[in-house]
């Protein structure tokens, strides 16, 4: 695998940006659910990508910020965030030799343990919500994986080459 | 330009990062803690929600553009169509705000009769909603007022056809409010043409809310108009929240099976009306040219 010793700070946070826009953009009611998660497909590529740098802290303080910007409970992201990005870490030298379907099964785990903790600090807290809303993004996730890995190594070698 | 740099040391394998994960896992626990016990993190939310605030606009601004866009491109003859149809409409609501006038001053005369507090106008105040998508766990809004323009939390909404939620999170220049639809939602509701008093729960459907606690012998029916009875002290009384759309009335068990569907359009709705009744905290911008009296 190739060094990844110069991915500009400004690219990953563009790209964090941009999920995050995503993710408050509106859709109508009927997509709504099958909205993918932007910010946890993101926050999985860099920390695979990036597993040296890419602290769990960082991941927690995004799930913050999501936390304040969909109005759920303070920390319910941050905690399902730095759980996902913990495991990529870990896992990051296998996952990186994945042919793209089986990184893409893996994905869709990591998104159904992600789903699995808001469900379940929802429960925790007491807020109900129709069951489409836990495993539509998992599904949409998992399928817009392959694209997103295909965009955002590009963003990767443009920014390298320009460098 | 700032890169990432390597370090020596792989600290993906070391124990630090379970120990940091741990910690952190730690840490968002007390978090949710908290949070969901009361309102010590109301500044923290704040705080980052200010810094979220562009983002907010920026989604927003799309939108807003679009509509702007189709208002400029709207040709003059749908405009005037559109201006007879609202000099109509104008024309009957004042012909009915006239009566509305006259039994204002009866019921305060007879209120005075009774010795009954008068009850005083609330103040109004028009807020936009933000195309912006927050909470999928549950029917929530953004508008664009907050703390600034004197929001509290648990501020009743409403829009021209009635009751559309309450705000359950005020930020500095955005607030969060909650539908009516939404299933943690409760509103204490009463049958205007009887006076019974009951609750409107949410179902999470956005046409459609229940009334759990009817017992068979009420007196209700397919029509009637459920109107805020303002006893949980949050929304103001009489405003309208509901039609009944069926009662079904199960002879062995204690309550009815009674649904209702909101009057408001609360699919669709761009612009929505906050309320400050009568001794509620806040003030809204009194200088302000969409502040006014509720007529």
């Amino acid at each position: 695998m190739i060094q990844h010793n110069a991915i500009p700070r400004r690219t990953v946070i563009v790209t964090l940006i941009v999920g995050l826009l995503l993710t408050i953009m509106p859709l109508p009611e009927s997509l709504d659910p099958f909205r993918p998660d932007w910010l946890a497909l993101l926050v999985i590529f860099w920390a695979m990508q990036l597993p040296r740098t890419w602290s769990i802290g960082t991941a927690w303080i995004i799930g913050l910020i999501l936390d304040v910007s969909q109005g759920t409970l303070l920390g319910q992201h941050s905690l399902a965030f730095c759980v996902i990005v913990f495991i990529t870490v870990r896992f990051h030298l296998l996952m990186r030799v994945f042919p793209l379907p089986q990184l893409t099964a893996t994905v869709f785990g990591l998104l159904a343990v992600y789903q699995f903790l808001l469900f379940w600090t929802n429960g925790v807290a007491g807020t109900h919500a129709a069951s489409t809303v836990y495993w539509g993004p998992v599904i949409t996730g998992a399928l817009i994986w392959p694209l997103l890995v295909m965009i955002l190594s590009g963003v990767r070698y443009q920014d390298r080459s320009g460098n | 330009m700032v890169t990432f740099r390597q370090e020596n040391i792989n600290p993906t394998r070391s124990p630090a990062l379970g120990l940091r994960l741990l910690a952190l896992i730690f840490l968002s626990i007390v978090l949710m803690y908290v949070d969901n016990r009361d309102n010590h993190l109301n500044s923290v939310r704040k705080a980052i929600g200010v810094a979220v605030y562009p983002l907010r606009v920026a989604v927003d601004a799309p939108v807003r553009f679009w509509s702007w866009l189709s208002d400029a491109t709207t040709s003059h003859n749908e405009l005037e169509l559109e201006l007879g149809r609202l000099r109509v409409e104008r024309l009957l609501t004042k012909a009915r705000l006239q009566r509305f006038n006259a039994l204002e001053a009866e019921n305060a005369r007879l209120r005075a009769l009774l010795d009954a507090r008068s009850r005083v106008r609330d103040t109004v105040r028009v807020a936009e909603i933000m195309s912006v998508d927050a909470n999928p766990f549950s029917h929530s809004l953004v508008i664009n007022v907050g703390s600034r323009d004197g929001v509290f939390d648990g501020q009743a909404l409403v829009d021209a056809d009635g009751v559309v939620g309450q705000v359950i999170k005020t930020g500095l220049l955005t607030s969060q409010a909650m539908l009516i639809s939404d299933t943690d939602h409760a509103l204490p509701v009463e049958v205007n043409r009887n006076g019974l008093r009951t609750i409107a729960v949410g179902t999470g459907q956005i046409g459609s809310l229940k009334l759990p606690f009817v017992v068979n012998s009420a007196d209700i029916r397919a029509g009637d108009l459920l109107v805020t009875s303002g006893l949980g002290g949050v929304f103001p009384a009489g405003y309208p929240v509901a039609v009944v759309a069926s009662v079904t009335r199960i002879p062995h068990e204690p309550y009815a099976n009674v649904s209702a569907t909101p009057v408001a359009a609360l699919g669709q709705v761009r612009e929505v009306m906050l309320i400050w009744s009568a001794g509620a905290q806040g003030n809204p911008a009194e200088n302000s040219p969409t502040a006014g009296q509720a007529e």
